[in-house]
């Protein structure tokens, strides 16, 4: 049975909220400006709690289960987080509340950038952009203005490797560039040869992640950087895989001019069913001038030890300029922060050494049931090929749908391109070794299955609330809103 | 590939455009190749009925669920028609891509470029070194 | 470490399998001589300390729970249902991820299927995407869709002075490596100037409603002269007047932009906020973003998933309009809720009650001498006061009665000096009206 829409459990006149009577005179409102109807749901309280809470038990989750989700870092989400994001000086700070109003705020941000900062081994860090994508765009816009400003006019290309998420392009062609994308060698490395020759003048800079999709650590990234900066180019690390490389190595001290984090992925701040997200950017000293802001800072330092400095926002000198309203994802800082806090030195170094150790251990048990290009040590996760020698019409995606009737979430499908019928497989470092495990009879038996009755793959899932569903359908009848298109919109 | 059709009456482009010519109308659409490729096609983006494009340029977009591709004019001219049955069947495309599936038609600017394009026997050999 | 729960044991037998020694085996492809550094951060803390650490931060804050606020602007104090957290704080939506395999996400699809369907009806628009991360990056993207739907032919943008600041400074970073002519609002060009600047490389304009200082303008002419035009007007909205106000659709927008967070979604020191977008049916293949369909699964029965993705950058790649690739979901969802509890008589009345309040205030406020207050044009809940002396002198006086005093328009906007934007909500009672109208007096004596 579906759940209905919330508009079907309407009754005309009911409404879930009592609100105040009016406590002033009342003002006449000109009746040229108010609308003829409001088409909003006509529901109770209980209604709605019972509406939503039945939505939510159609979905997967972390709090639920295994999550493999290949470049999601689908780890714990701590409860902590959610409750520190909701005291109310933080819930209930606005955004524009005068420097002296609103000094925790700004000291959290400045602590959390300085820290960021020490993780990554850059100069600075900026909070500003709300998602890993527009990290991205403020990394590769910031390149832009740092050759601009030098009157170097003619670099309108950025190399990107074939494994590269798709955001990678996008993102260049945003900030105006063009992509040129590198081919990958036999060991799943950037092609040295293919990068050296496609270094030249005309070459702004390169994005590359770390490690690469297949989650393996490029063999010979300080020769990759060394190329691009030969050339006048620069380096941006795409961080979304920085699980992997947290205590392991410093992304600045290897040469990278700019990387972004996405604090949903590496910092447990929750996925939220497709966001928020928050992405900071680092930066090493010569790009510190163009991050974008505001930024926290000390404005003044403090006159006793013990006393706190004062804190303001600033906007960096050369700015790239503002990404969103405001200073960025500010209840996802709160959440990273508490995150830090709780791991510390300790516990951050722990992080990616467990992610690498769970990855390995998956790839290593799975190893012999199913083919695993470029099968060695991999960072925090893997990619396996989801399809079998002898079985016709068997793929990646069916094994996806059958994992779903193990009570496991799939992996990562289709991607990185390069590897045909792809499953990447991320683990992350909240996991224990019998939830491993269990994921790893699972996919043993579902290569069984996909031998001797691979029917059950393909028709799979047999168990969710939903069966596979029709596409076509929904891209070619567009049925985007459920409410009739009013009269005056003809 | 070896129940795919390519008419030999037509001419054939690297990226699966098919040109029909007739006087000094060019007939556009994509191949049998390219609609299998595409899988259940969506959506058709069309350009405007006068605009003039360069041999090479991007005149549309072909979308299926799972991808996007961008369609280009084997040959320069200026559109003359765009197929509109399309807007409410763009199936056809996938049923019969050199009849009903047809694109758009053109005003030839310069018939000569169609020298440039591969026949049906050299597009065939093309697919055949994709797959 | 409370968060990794691997034992001595279960490492040993991990690394057994793996056929290696100790973790740090694994990272030999990372360079020798840049293996493993030092990482300068605190010793791990335990819960108890966070809590205490934290809860001193936070009390630092000067918040609108603590003070009487009068401050808007682009952020704002409404009341929020106790319903809506105990709904967002579930696992199954809080720790769920991109709705990509529908048959296990069904929850977060209808959730936002229905966002989309009531931001639609609230907008007067025909669809609605999953949201962009906020109103100011809403607005940046409709300028991507109206440059795509003159097929690259047109570069100018013409932008309202009464926009949001922050939202055209955002626009200009957006579009910072494209060669577009911005133009409208450097000076105080009022919407007749608009119409003059119209011509055949315009684009799109965009117009604020109500605008930045609460007032209501009349886009009748102006959306008829921008379509003659060939442009598309975009209209930036506040949800919350849409209780009341005349839908955008009406008034002839072809898309409509806007800041979700009144809907239920905590100030937060500005963000994470939510990004509405919607626009007429011809133009949804243009927009950036996710957008949620309906349709049936095998068995014929009705389900939701997500559709026109091939617009999207993991599929699109260097040819995607956006490098988009999370909603604030969320944020969407809270929307959603909110929209629901409230639903068509607790929105109006929200509505009604801002109106009403704002325009008390400023009744009170016009008879303070020295004061005078903006009532040019009609206004909603936020209005522009003349003061007789600097706005910030002006807020330092109030915060110590507990009142947050209003926005110094001098900032942004150089002949609005000594000008304060305040805007007034259903949680300001008429106590806090009367102690802010008292305040002012008082700090001008």
């Amino acid at each position: 049975m579906s759940e209905q829409l919330i508009y079907d459990l309407g009754s005309p006149g009911r409404c879930g909220v009592l609100l105040p009577d009016c406590d002033v005179p009342q003002e006449a409102i000109p009746a040229e400006l108010l609308r003829a109807d409001l088409d909003l749901p006509e529901v109770g309280e209980l209604q709605v709690i019972r509406h939503f809470t039945r939505l939510s038990s159609l979905n997967y989750s972390i709090d639920k289960g295994f999550y493999p989700l290949g470049s999601c870092t689908m780890k714990y989400n701590p409860k902590l987080n959610e409750d520190t994001a909701r005291m109310p000086g933080f819930a209930q700070l606005h955004p524009l509340t005068d420097g002296a109003g609103s000094q925790g705020a700004l000291a959290l941000m400045y602590q959390l950038q300085e820290w960021l900062a020490e993780i990554s081994g850059f100069k600075a860090v900026s909070l500003a952009p709300a998602a890993g994508a527009q990290g991205e765009f403020a990394g590769i816009l910031m390149i832009r203005k740092y050759h601009v400003d030098r009157g170097d006019n003619k670099r309108t290309k950025i190399l990107i490797p074939n494994s590269a998420h798709g955001t990678n392009p996008a993102t260049v062609t945003m900030a105006g560039f063009t992509a040129v994308e590198l081919p990958s060698d036999e060991n799943g490395d950037v092609d040295l040869a293919a990068l050296r020759a496609a270094c030249d003048d005309t070459v702004a800079g390169m994005m590359i992640t770390v490690p690469n999709t297949l989650g393996l650590f490029e063999s010979h990234i300080l020769e990759v950087v060394k190329a691009v900066h030969e050339c006048g180019g620069l380096m941006y690390m795409d961080g979304a895989n920085m699980n992997a490389l947290m205590g392991v190595v410093k992304p600045g001290e290897l040469g990278f001019d700019v990387m972004h984090y996405n604090l949903h992925k590496t910092f447990s701040t929750p996925h939220g069913g497709g966001g928020p997200g928050s992405g900071p950017v680092g930066v090493n000293e010569k790009l510190v001038p163009y991050l974008p802001g505001p930024v926290a800072q000390i404005i003044e330092a403090a006159e006793e030890a013990d006393d706190a400095p004062l804190y303001g926002l600033v906007m960096p000198e050369k700015s790239i300029g503002r990404l969103k309203a405001f200073h960025g994802n500010f209840g996802m800082h709160v959440r990273a922060y508490t995150y830090i806090r709780a791991n510390g030195d300790e516990g951050i170094r722990g992080i990616s050494r467990h992610a690498a150790l769970n990855a390995n251990y998956v790839r290593v048990r799975l190893q012999d049931t199913y083919k695993i290009p470029y099968n060695r040590y991999c960072g925090h996760e893997f990619v396996l090929e989801g399809h079998f020698e002898g079985v016709e019409n068997v793929h990646a995606l069916d094994i996806s749908k059958r994992l779903m009737d193990y009570g496991f979430h799939p992996p990562t499908n289709y991607f990185p391109l390069i590897v045909p019928e792809a499953l990447m497989i991320e683990p992350t470092e909240t996991e224990d070794k019998a939830t491993l495990d269990g994921f790893i009879d699972a996919m043993k038996k579902i290569a069984a299955e996909a031998h001797e009755n691979p029917d059950l793959l393909r028709s799979a899932p047999h168990t969710a609330p939903v069966s596979r569903l029709d596409e076509v359908r929904a891209a070619k009848q567009l049925v985007l809103c459920c409410r009739p298109i009013p009269e005056w919109a003809g | 590939m070896s129940n795919l059709k390519t008419p030999s009456d037509l001419k054939y482009t690297k990226n699966d455009e098919w040109l029909r010519i007739e006087g000094d109308t060019g007939t556009i659409g994509i191949s049998d190749y390219a609609q299998d490729q595409l899988n259940d096609i969506v959506y058709v983006e069309f350009p405007d009925v006068g605009a003039t494009f360069k041999v090479g340029e991007s005149f549309g977009v072909v979308e299926s669920v799972k991808a996007a591709s961008d369609i280009y004019v084997p040959v320069g001219g200026t559109v003359i028609e765009v197929n509109s049955a399309l807007e409410d069947e763009p199936e056809l495309i996938n049923t019969d891509p050199y009849g009903a599936g047809w694109l758009i038609k053109i005003r030839l600017s310069d018939a000569a470029e169609a020298n440039a394009l591969m026949d049906a026997a050299a597009y065939t050999e093309y697919c055949n070194s994709r797959s | 470490m409370s968060y990794m729960p691997h034992t001595d044991l279960e490492r040993q037998q991990m690394l057994a399998a793996i056929g290696v020694t100790t973790i740090e085996d694994l990272f030999e492809a990372v360079p020798s001589t840049h293996r493993f550094p030092r990482l300068n951060l605190p010793k791990p803390m335990s819960e108890m300390e966070i809590v205490a650490e934290l809860a001193a931060l936070s009390d630092a804050n000067e918040h609108a729970g603590d003070f009487a606020s009068f401050r808007g602007a682009g952020a704002y104090h409404h009341f929020i249902p106790a319903a809506i957290s105990h709904i967002v704080l579930r696992g199954e939506f809080l720790t769920a991820y991109t709705p990509y395999q529908p048959e296990v996400s069904q929850g977060t699809l209808q959730a936002i299927f229905e966002y989309q369907s009531m931001m639609c009806a609230l907008t007067g628009m025909d669809a609605a995407n999953a949201s962009h991360y906020d109103g100011a990056t809403s607005l940046a993207e409709a300028v991507t869709v109206a440059l795509d739907v003159a097929r690259g032919k047109r570069n100018k943008i013409i932008l309202s002075h009464g926009i949001n600041p922050q939202y055209r400074a955002v626009l200009r970073t957006y579009h910072q490596g494209r060669d577009l002519k911005i133009v409208g609002d450097s000076g105080r060009a009022d919407i007749a100037d608009l119409i003059e600047m119209l011509d055949e490389h315009t684009a799109m304009v965009a117009v604020q409603y109500p605008n930045f200082f609460g007032q209501i303008d009349d886009f009748a002419l102006l959306a008829e002269r921008v379509h003659q035009a060939g442009a598309l007007l975009v209209i930036v909205t506040n949800p919350i007047t849409l209780g009341l106000l005349k839908p955008p659709g009406e008034l002839g927008a072809d898309i409509v932009v806007g800041e979700g967070q009144p809907l239920g979604i905590p100030l937060s020191f500005g963000g994470p906020y939510l990004g509405f977008f919607a626009c007429r049916t011809e133009y949804v293949r243009k927009i950036a973003g996710r957008i949620v369909g309906e349709t049936l699964d095998q068995d014929g029965k009705r389900a939701f998933v997500m559709t026109l993705r091939p617009r999207e950058q993991d599929i699109r790649r260097d040819k995607a309009s956006s490098n988009i690739c999370t909603n604030q979901g969320l944020m969407s969802l809270t929307a959603a809720v909110y929209l629901s509890l409230m639903g068509k008589h607790g929105l109006r009345k929200v509505a009604e009650l801002c109106y009403h309040k704002a325009h008390y205030a400023a009744k009170q406020i016009s008879a303070l001498p020295g004061f005078s207050v903006d009532t040019s044009k009609p206004f909603f809940n936020e209005f522009v006061i003349k003061c007789p002396r600097p706005v910030a002198a002006l807020n330092d006086i109030l915060i110590e009665k507990g009142i947050m005093g209003g926005y110094d328009l001098g900032q942004d906007y150089a002949h609005l000096k000594d000008h304060m934007l305040l805007c007034v909500t259903e949680m300001n009672s008429k106590a806090e009206i009367d102690a802010l109208v008292e305040g002012l007096k008082e700090a001008t004596i």
